[in-house]
């Protein structure tokens, strides 16, 4: 027993070892949404399209992905391209233009190709605040039945899209 | 004098220093404490280790604005914490609710004070417990005695 307890420190050492190696790999800032299996919430908002004002079931039809961004948004920029790609592999992408101005983002998609099916123009950020969202870029998944089933914050692409968010669209993604 | 009397006063401004400069209006001086007090304990979701009074990110910012104008229509600070969690999560807030999620938050740190309690005391036990030196018997102190008068009648000398 007293040659036993010698090995307490070391125990010790290893157990804290393994959890703060684990801390390594772990991201603090990932945040999951707060409306996690919530539904998305409804809103009232004009499109980049046109100022009638439309709401949500009429522009959200899921499964689809709805994808936070704006033109003074550098890292919108930079995932760009891969929105476009996924677009043309058939996901249905809405766009929302957050805290942005309608001019500048009509020529943004313009110039660099538009993989949006619908722009909800939020320029006041309502709807960004009740999504939760806090920085742009950052991707939901809507489900059929409306309800947010994902988050994720920061640039989308290839690596994201398959470790976490072409799970929700098993079917549609087939390449 | 007047300008002495005022001098402390100032000092006492000088704390507020490190918070973003922004002005707003309040109804009451009621409603511009609570706005002190809520904006320290909401946390930036975008800044993590700062709460929304001290950062200056643009959801921070937002969010300022936000508390603003909820206290100015009349909103309690329940409704306002409610309101933000909803959204947020319960992340937003430095104090969170008790609930499965934050339990360990809440629990730890009364734990580990408890344990480290618990280590003392079977710690200062144990000690109570190791047996004293016997007592020196008869003939040993005689022959203690013996040393010691030798060693001072040397000394004396």
């Amino acid at each position: 027993m007293g040659r036993l307890r010698l090995f307490v420190p070391l125990v010790g050492f290893a157990l804290l070892a393994v959890l703060l190696f684990r801390g390594l790999s772990l991201d603090p800032t990932a945040l999951p949404s707060a409306l996690l299996d919530k539904p998305f919430p409804a809103f009232t908002l004009p499109t980049l399209a046109s100022n009638t004002p439309r709401g949500r079931d009429d522009i959200i039809k899921g499964p689809a992905l709805v994808n936070v961004w704006a033109t003074w948004c550098y890292s919108c920029r930079v995932e760009h391209p891969f929105l476009v790609e996924l677009a043309d592999r058939g996901i249905p992408i809405v766009g929302l233009n957050y805290k942005d101005e309608p001019t500048k983002a009509r020529q943004w998609l313009v110039d660099l190709g538009n993989p949006y099916s619908d722009n909800i123009s939020d320029t006041e950020g309502v709807l960004g605040l009740d999504l939760g969202v806090y920085g742009a870029p950052e991707t939901y998944v809507v489900d059929a039945s409306g309800n947010v089933r994902y988050r994720h914050v920061g640039v989308l692409d290839s690596a994201v899209w398959e470790s976490e968010l072409s799970r929700f669209f098993s079917r549609e993604a087939a390449p | 004098m007047r300008q002495l009397l005022l001098m402390p006063v100032l000092a006492l401004l000088t704390s507020m220093a490190w918070a973003v400069i922004e002005t707003y209006e309040f109804s009451s001086l009621e409603n511009e404490s609570r706005y002190h007090r809520l904006s320290q304990e909401l946390r930036c979701p975008k800044c993590q280790n700062q709460n929304i009074a001290d950062s200056n990110a643009p959801i921070a910012r937002d969010l300022r604005a936000l508390l603003h104008r909820q206290l100015e229509a009349g909103a309690s600070d329940e409704e306002i914490l409610t309101f933000m969690v909803e959204r947020y999560g319960e992340f937003v807030r430095y104090r969170p609710a008790v609930n499965q999620q934050t339990a360990v938050l809440w629990i730890f740190p009364a734990a580990a004070v408890a344990i480290g309690l618990l280590v003392l005391i079977i710690h200062l036990r144990r000690r109570q417990r190791v047996p004293r030196q016997p007592e020196p018997s008869e003939t040993e102190l005689a022959g203690l005695r013996a040393a010691l008068a030798e060693s001072s009648g040397a000394g004396k000398e």
